[in-house]
């Protein structure tokens, strides 16, 4: 810059000038806050129905979804940088010559001048007074230089010039940490994308199919991306989210992933994350193993690789299918993996199976709400939480193209002392689960259910019900009247409405033809007729499957209340198929993250410096004494660019010594 | 008759025979930990566990009330260590530790005294009375005392729990709310002796029983009091002084917002007669953001070496980085304004303040309000 012409001047005047370094640091802190409250790098759609379509335009403009890559906010660090320098640039050389000199060129009317000085008398020798009040003020870490002066000697003594060159210090780190960051920056592909030489892929497609203009190569300078691995998998490509897409960067390698490993505290909470990897060169031939974890990556000529999540890799599951609304108890087999999708012919229509996820473990709280803790202890209870064993997630898309989720359990586990195959289901991502209870019978299957299921849904098997149960439920004596015969055509009635739509069925019957007052009684009975002949049902079924029938007992009575709930609910369960997990083999998905950051060793330099400089800029004193010795009288002055309490005792302390100096003979 | 007047001797010239046996002491008990523990250490923990007896040593020598407060403390924690006999359930059996020491025990030792000392500190400063504001003094080292072995003793119970649990005690928001009345009482004890100004207690110890008030809250409602083991991302040896080193930063910085508050009214010339002048709070206020922002900038770049570890990078825009950042900029632009600008008085005061809030966010805020890739200390 040239100081010397006018406009120039005034501009290096303003930069360099404190007040503009901290609008700077205020402006800095404040786009920083923006994006804190903003969630950053969001996908768009989010932000279009958070700000509507309108602001989405306006803070997309604006680079609000992304702030600390936004050209505004890099043109403030840069403008940082640039005050920062000259700043240090304009003190520098002052502060420099002040570390080198003694000030000894102060007159006496300056010295008389300064707030802290005092005049003392004394009968001595000037030049052995001047030696020993140099003495004292070596003795105080003072480095002092003695001036013969027309009339005297003059003593300047100067400590604590290091903290001037703390402020070069701290301030020149600002400046390589500011330099560094901005090469870890996605600087060059800004500039690449102003020139059109590359540009963000916002498609789902394959990696290998996206082209050249949004690739990287493998020798691009720093870069932040990652990449998810299936076990037995191999990338030599990370992802880059930018904006609303992302770009595919080439690695100098390939990474294979052998393993991924995870271990849980008996609390359920994650203990481990583990990834084996091997590194591949471009040929395919071995270069390295290695196991990174969380906290310890790999670093691999400049590529440092870190294990950063995990997701399943494509399980395959084996899975019976149940065939909910047809009168036998046939099911078919259906082969999945996660992430992929089958067809599936229910009844008449044709369905696609969409599997979404699976997991291993389910540590799941079965006590409930888990009691309060005594203050004392630290130790937190643990017994309300089991891991429920292995569960997974299926989209069921009608033709229609409406999708139902279901979560559902492999094994039975067991809630109010009894047990259920639990099978979540909700209509959107959004919602929570609400979860089918199918009951399972003494062998732990839901066989004995699915029989009920499919009696209940057999007409033949209904009347027979009814017929048995009405015979059942009268002595000897009175059978064979019409009584039984009214008994057994309500028992077929309730038998006919519960198949056909469970208890709301039976609910709007009873509203429709039993007057108000008579219904609780109503019910009452009609809930009784149901499970008993319900009980029938299940007794037939089994016969015919070759089974024992059930035994009459209070547990075979709470079973077959839970299948009537349960094949009530059936109704809402959204698809015409429960779909059993019988097997599976698990296969995990590691997510790496990768980066080469050649800023990073700049920035760690930077911040040693940054420490060092503002340790000294604080905590060392720069003090300014000097010691006017003339016959029959001293001048001493004291100085310091910073004002503290300190300061002030110091002079009081010095300016005694000085005194008793004076005095002494 | 030079030496009179001149340099102070050496610091090792000066030192008592119960100096040197406190240093023995620090180094004996390193090595007992070293002998009984080394195995569950690492190769830098048993560096700092080593490096502990000099920084110690040298804290104690150059400012003394710190040797009786370590041994205290650390006698305690070595007490409660002893009655445990490697059984957590003692906990309930052993009278000492039912009582007193078990970590629980001493943390709710802790708040009480801190309570105490703050109306004890009032007192003191309304009624000018010297016993009251002594009274304040010794509570607040008793409350420092118990709270530091409570944290001792509760490393140690993490241990208990099952070694693969055990964890120092600086990995959630309970055990760091310890930590910062832990840190701010000392660093307040520090200046009160040094500048012989009791007064300013008063104020200083309205932020620790508001923090005391969040412990109590934490416990009660949220059994935040339970030792939680270190999911991946904690676990990570940086952890253990990042954290530290950060709360020296907060604690610092809440003393000079207080003594802010203190100068403002003073100012207005309430309290005025009571308080020390206005230069002395100002020159605290100046000292306490000094080394808060040290501490503050080692912390911050601390961060940025355990995040280039665990998250692939040194600075992620992670909300709590961009609020540290945040929090160290405001004091910068404080120094300079002090510093180059020369400027004193009511401006910085209230910068102070308002610095605190913007602290208060960056530390508690962010959890409470904003997500992000810390997974630690959510509310
Ligand atoms: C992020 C940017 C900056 C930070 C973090 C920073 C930090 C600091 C710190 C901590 C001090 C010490 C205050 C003290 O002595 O107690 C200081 C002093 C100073 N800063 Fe900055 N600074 C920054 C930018 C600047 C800029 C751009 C300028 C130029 C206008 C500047 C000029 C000064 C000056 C002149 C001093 C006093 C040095 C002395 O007298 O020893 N600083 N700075």
């Amino acid at each position: 810059m040239r100081a010397d012409e006018p406009f120039g001047k005034a501009l290096y005047e303003l930069f360099s000038s404190m007040r503009f370094a901290i609008t700077l640091l205020t402006l800095l802190a404040i786009a920083s806050v923006i994006g804190t409250v903003l969630k950053q790098a969001e996908p768009y759609n989010n932000y279009i129905i958070q700000f509507g379509p309108y602001w989405f335009e306006v803070f997309r403009l604006l680079g609000l979804y992304d702030v600390y890559h936004a050209g505004w906010f890099l043109v403030i660090l840069t403008f940082l940088v640039a005050s920062t320098s000259l700043c240090i640039f304009r003190n520098a050389p002052g502060m420099v010559k002040e570390m080198k000199n003694f000030r000894e060129h102060v007159t006496e009317q300056s010295l008389a001048a300064f707030s802290h000085k005092r005049l003392v008398e004394h009968r001595q020798e000037v030049q052995a007074l001047a030696d020993k009040a140099a003495a004292y003020l070596a003795g105080q870490g003072f480095r002092s230089k003695l001036v013969p002066r027309e009339d005297g000697v003059l003593v300047a003594a100067r400590r604590g010039a290091a903290s001037r060159l703390g402020y070069l210090l701290a301030h020149s780190a600002i400046v390589l940490i500011c330099i560094g960051g901005l090469m870890d920056g996605n600087l060059v592909f800004k500039a690449q994308q102003l020139l059109g030489m590359k540009k963000i892929e916002t498609r789902d497609i394959p990696q290998s199919q996206v082209p050249k203009i949004s690739r990287l190569s493998p020798d691009n300078l720093s870069f932040r991306g990652s990449v998810q691995i299936p076990e037995g998998g191999t990338a030599d490509v990370v992802f880059l989210n930018v904006a609303d897409g992302y770009l595919v960067q080439e690695l100098p390698f390939a990474v294979h992933l052998k393993k991924f490993r995870i271990e849980h505290y008996s609390t359920g909470q994650p203990k481990l994350f583990e990834s084996d990897i091997v590194l591949l060169d471009r040929q395919g031939n071995k270069i390295r193993e290695a196991t990174i974890a969380v906290n310890k990556p790999l670093i691999h000529d400049g590529v440092a690789i870190y294990q950063a999540s995990f997701g399943d890799g494509g399980s395959r599951l084996n899975i019976r299918g149940w065939n909910l609304f047809s009168p036998t108890v046939e099911t078919f087999e259906v082969q999945g993996a996660v992430h992929d999708s089958t067809r599936l012919f229910g009844g008449t229509e044709e369905y696609q199976l969409e599997f979404t996820d699976f997991r291993l473990f389910n540590i799941e709280n079965l006590g409930g709400e888990a009691p309060k803790q005594n203050a004392m202890s630290v130790k937190s209870d643990t017994k309300s939480l089991h891991n429920v064993g292995p569960s997974y997630q299926v989209k069921v898309r009608n033709p229609r193209g409406e999708a139902t989720e279901y979560h559902n359990y492999m094994l039975p586990l067991t809630l109010d002392g009894r047990m259920y195959l639990l099978s979540g289901v909700r209509a959107a991502p959004n919602e929570p689960f609400r979860y089918l209870r199918l009951p399972v019978d003494d062998k732990g299957s839901i066989d004995s259910f699915m029989r009920l299921r499919a009696a209940l849904m057999t007409p033949a098997l209904r009347a027979e019900a009814a017929t048995r149960f009405a015979a059942g439920a009268l002595p000897a004596g009175e059978r064979g009247g019409d009584l039984q015969a009214r008994l057994q055509a309500s028992a077929a009635n309730i038998l006919n409405l519960f198949a056909q739509g469970g208890y709301n069925a039976l609910g709007q019957f009873i509203e429709a033809n039993i007057p108000e007052n008579e219904r609780q009684k109503a019910t009452e009975t009609f809930l009784r007729i149901l499970e008993l002949s319900a009980f029938e049902a299940l007794k037939l079924a089994n016969v015919r499957a070759g089974e024992l029938p059930p035994a009459a007992t209070e547990a075979s009575g709470f079973f077959i209340r839970d299948s009537l709930n349960a094949f009530s609910d059936l109704f809402f369960y959204g698809a015409p198929v429960y779909l059993q997990l019988q097997s599976f083999e698990q296969i995990q998905a590691s997510g790496l993250q990768m980066t080469r950051s050649p800023g990073k060793n700049l920035v760690y330099f930077g911040s040693l410096l940054l420490v060092l400089g503002i340790f000294a800029m604080l905590y060392v004193r720069e003090r300014r004494a000097w010691i006017l010795v003339k016959p029959g009288a001293a001048l001493f002055a004291y100085a310091t660019p910073r004002k503290t309490v300190d300061f002030e005792q110091e002079f009081a302390k010095h300016s005694q010594a000085i005194e008793q100096l004076a005095n002494k003979e | 008759m030079e030496l009179a007047l001149n340099a102070p001797q050496p610091l090792l010239k000066r030192l008592s025979a119960f100096d040197w046996l406190f240093a023995l002491a620090l180094a004996l008990g390193a090595g007992y930990a070293l002998d009984r523990y080394g195995a569950h250490m690492d190769g830098y923990d048993k560096g700092v566990l080593v490096a502990a007896v000099p920084v110690l040593a040298w804290l104690g020598w150059t400012w003394k009330p710190v040797r009786a407060f370590l041994a205290v403390s650390f006698g305690l924690a070595l007490l409660a260590v002893y009655s445990y006999q490697g059984d957590l359930a003692r906990m309930e059996e052993a009278f000492f530790l039912k009582f007193l020491i078990s970590s629980q025990a001493a943390i709710m030792w802790m708040c009480a005294l801190y309570m105490f000392a703050t109306v004890a500190y009032w007192i003191g400063l309304l009624a000018r009375s010297p016993f009251a504001g002594k009274t304040g003094t010794a509570l607040t080292w008793s409350a420092a005392a118990m709270g530091l072995t409570g944290l001792l003793v509760r490393w140690y119970e993490s241990y208990l729990i099952s070694p693969d649990v055990g964890h120092i005690p600086v990995s959630n928001l309970y055990e760091v709310f310890v930590l910062f009345t832990l840190i701010t009482a000392l660093l307040y004890l520090y200046y009160e002796g040094r500048y012989r100004q009791k007064s300013m207690g008063a104020f200083v110890l309205l932020v620790i029983s508001a923090a005391v008030g969040f412990i109590l809250w934490y416990t009660f409602d949220r059994q935040a009091h339970e030792i939680q083991p270190l999911v991946p991302a904690l676990q990570s040896w940086w952890m253990k002084i990042h954290v530290p080193a950060n709360f020296i930063g907060y604690g610092a910085f809440s003393i000079a917002a207080m003594l802010g508050v203190a100068w403002l009214l003073a100012n207005k010339g309430i309290l005025a007669s009571r308080l020390p002048s206005l230069e002395v709070l100002d020159d605290v206020m100046y000292k306490a953001i000094a080394i808060g922002f040290a501490f503050f900038t080692i912390a911050t770049i601390l961060g940025a070496m355990w995040a280039a570890e665990a998250w692939g990078g040194y600075w992620s825009w992670d909300p709590k980085e961009t609020w540290a950042l945040i929090v160290w900029l405001n004091y910068a632009a404080w120094l300079h304004l002090r510093m180059v600008k020369g400027l004193r008085g009511k401006v910085l005061a209230w910068w102070a303040v308002v610095g605190l809030l913007v602290t208060s966010f960056a530390f508690l805020g962010v959890n409470m309000f904003l997500s992000g890739l810390h997974s630690y200390g959510e509310l």
